[in-house]
């Protein structure tokens, strides 16, 4: 079965370029570029892995986090933040919030595609 | 009080360092123990011939005996031993190597403020890369052109499968990115330029240019006491006193002398002189004399210079705080050092103001030294402005710092200048532990 990932970003070029990457190693990519409303998208497509912007119009990418982590029909789901900011309080926030993984940018093609083969549930 | 009546004490201080009993150095100078007895309660004048052997018996220059170790001098000193945790500085005989290294203990003094003044331009730099919007957002910017721009390279320089249409878009992608890119490093580039033009001194905080211009004018302004003083003239005073030195600091000067400039339009320096010389030093008889309000009565105080203030020495200190107890102003005392960052002493009569906001209040207080010096302090709270419906009332705290005998050291509330450098270890004002002993002289 293909997998389903759920994008969250606002850079579209990111977009496409991550998705292209992903599609091409046969995951379904949804796309969305907004913070306020992505939990709920996220709750209507029932994705497997959720990349996540930490910096996004709307909203801020910890907030989305913290909505998705207290829906409880989204228990488990496997989150990877992205981040501009490398800094130790960034990686607190992010993980007291509840990433699964977190990675900065600028990153590489294969660390983000390994980072969602290894978040992905094994089925 | 004149600094040459405590040589006497001054005697006794270095008689007790070097281990000397009264009589052992008595007889050693060959005077009678109970005349040395005299010379070090300062009921004796001493100098000439007599000063120059006991000085040589005390292995210290004259001048040490006459003139003494600066107070603000020992706290910078102080402040220097406090800020090396397990260094070991001989804390206890900081007044020695002040008088007899003066050369050097001003050097480590000034070396220390320096280091005050460049752990602020690191704090400074540092909060501006966590919270410079303009800069935070530059660089998320860039880092997001790089991303894009990196992993739509790799897509096509890595092997894989892609379609021409695709490998259009990516080029297509890479090409306008990189164009962002440029345009954003351009800007960004021009921001750090300016910044660095408009702000080269904006590394020291603000306040302590402030300080130091304060203190160069001795905090008067003649031009501010002429009575047909120009509405422009703070301004113009602060352009031109603050030249070269940071925007902001510029802004507080600004408010300093415009709210100067108010003072003294509303009493000037001629009937509050001749009012002084009626009811003494006494801001709140003042205030009831001349009709205005007490924490004005103090700022004019502190603005007459030493022979005009009628109370020897330096004239007036003054404190001020705003309500969240950061000073806001300081004429420190040559015997009331104030901290240099900060808050002072949490029993300073200027926070107990700010608890009983209107009434004014008065306490002797005595900081750590040998010998005591008292000072007779007042203390009032005023709001900083007309009462707002449903906000809380802000209030600003007036200390006016008064030289004062020394007959009142037995009375005087002992406090400090702040509680790192001060020796009273159990005060019930303590906020961090001391790097000092015990002070044997004075329990507390």
């Amino acid at each position: 079965m293909t997998k389903r990932l759920l994008l969250i970003e606002d850079e579209p070029n990111i977009i496409e370029a991550i998705g292209f990457i992903l599609a091409r190693d046969g995951w379904h990519v949804k796309s969305h570029t907004s913070g306020k409303d992505a939990a709920e998208v996220a709750r209507k497509e029932r994705p497997d892995v959720v990349i996540l912007d930490v910096m996004l119009p709307g909203k801020s990418g910890y907030d989305v986090l913290r909505e998705i982590r207290a829906d409880d029909t989204l228990t488990g789901l496997p989150v990877l933040m992205l981040t501009a900011r490398g800094q130790s309080k960034d990686r607190e926030l992010a993980e007291q919030a509840g990433a699964s993984r977190f990675m900065t940018k600028p990153f590489s093609n294969s660390e983000v595609l390994d980072a969602v083969r290894a978040l992905a549930p094994i089925s | 009080m004149a600094r040459d009546t405590l040589t006497g004490s001054r005697i006794r201080e270095r008689r007790i360092i070097a281990g000397l009993k009264q009589a052992e150095l008595a007889k050693a100078a060959d005077i009678s123990p109970s005349y040395l007895n005299l010379i070090e309660h300062n009921r004796r004048r001493i100098g000439g011939r007599l000063l120059i052997d006991i000085a040589r018996i005390l292995d210290v220059e004259p001048s040490v005996l006459t003139e003494g170790a600066e107070a603000a001098l020992i706290a910078t000193l102080r402040e220097a031993a406090s800020m090396h945790d397990g260094a070991t500085a001989e804390i206890d005989r900081v007044d020695e190597f002040a008088g007899r290294f003066p050369g050097w203990a001003a050097l480590l003094a000034a070396s220390q403020r320096r280091i005050g003044t460049l752990e602020r331009a690191v704090e400074t730099l540092s909060d501006r890369v966590t919270h410079d919007p303009q800069l935070a957002a530059s660089l998320h910017e860039m880092l997001s052109r790089v991303t894009s721009i990196r992993s739509a390279a790799s897509i096509l320089a890595e092997p894989g499968d892609i379609s021409p249409e695709w490998q259009g878009r990516f080029h297509r992608n890479i090409y306008e990115d990189s164009g962002l890119l440029a345009e954003t490093s351009r800007a960004l580039v021009a921001y750090l330029e300016a910044a660095d033009e408009t702000s080269a001194t904006e590394a020291t905080a603000p306040q302590e240019e402030l300080d130091v211009m304060l203190e160069e004018a001795g905090f008067t302004f003649d031009t501010l006491e002429e009575e047909a003083a120009a509405a422009d003239a703070p301004e113009a005073l602060s352009d031109a006193l603050a030249a070269g030195r940071s925007e902001a600091s510029r802004a507080l000067l600004n408010t300093h002398l415009a709210r100067y400039a108010t003072d003294a339009a509303a009493l000037p320096r001629d009937p509050l002189v001749a009012a002084l010389g009626q009811h003494g030093p006494d801001p709140v008889a003042l205030s009831a004399a001349l009709g205005q309000p007490v924490a004005r009565i103090m700022r004019r105080l502190a603005t007459l210079p030493p022979d005009r203030a009628g109370v020897g020495g330096a004239g007036f200190g003054l404190a001020v705080c705003d309500p969240s107890g950061v000073l806001t102003f300081r004429k420190p005392l040559p015997d009331f050092p104030m901290p240099r960052f900060g808050s002072g002493c949490p029993l300073w009569p200027l926070y107990a103001a700010l608890n009983r906001p209107g009434d004014p209040m008065s306490y002797v207080l005595v900081q750590p030294g040998q010998p005591a010096r008292p000072v007779q302090t007042f203390a009032v709270a005023e709001p900083m402005g007309p009462p707002k419906l449903d906000r809380p009332t802000l209030y600003e705290a007036t200390m006016l710092v008064v030289p004062a005998s020394e007959d009142l050291s037995e009375t005087a509330l002992p406090v400090g200048v702040n509680c790192r450098i001060c020796p009273r270890l159990s005060c019930r004002g303590r906020r961090e532990p001391s790097i000092l002993g015990p002070d044997p002289r004075q329990p507390f």
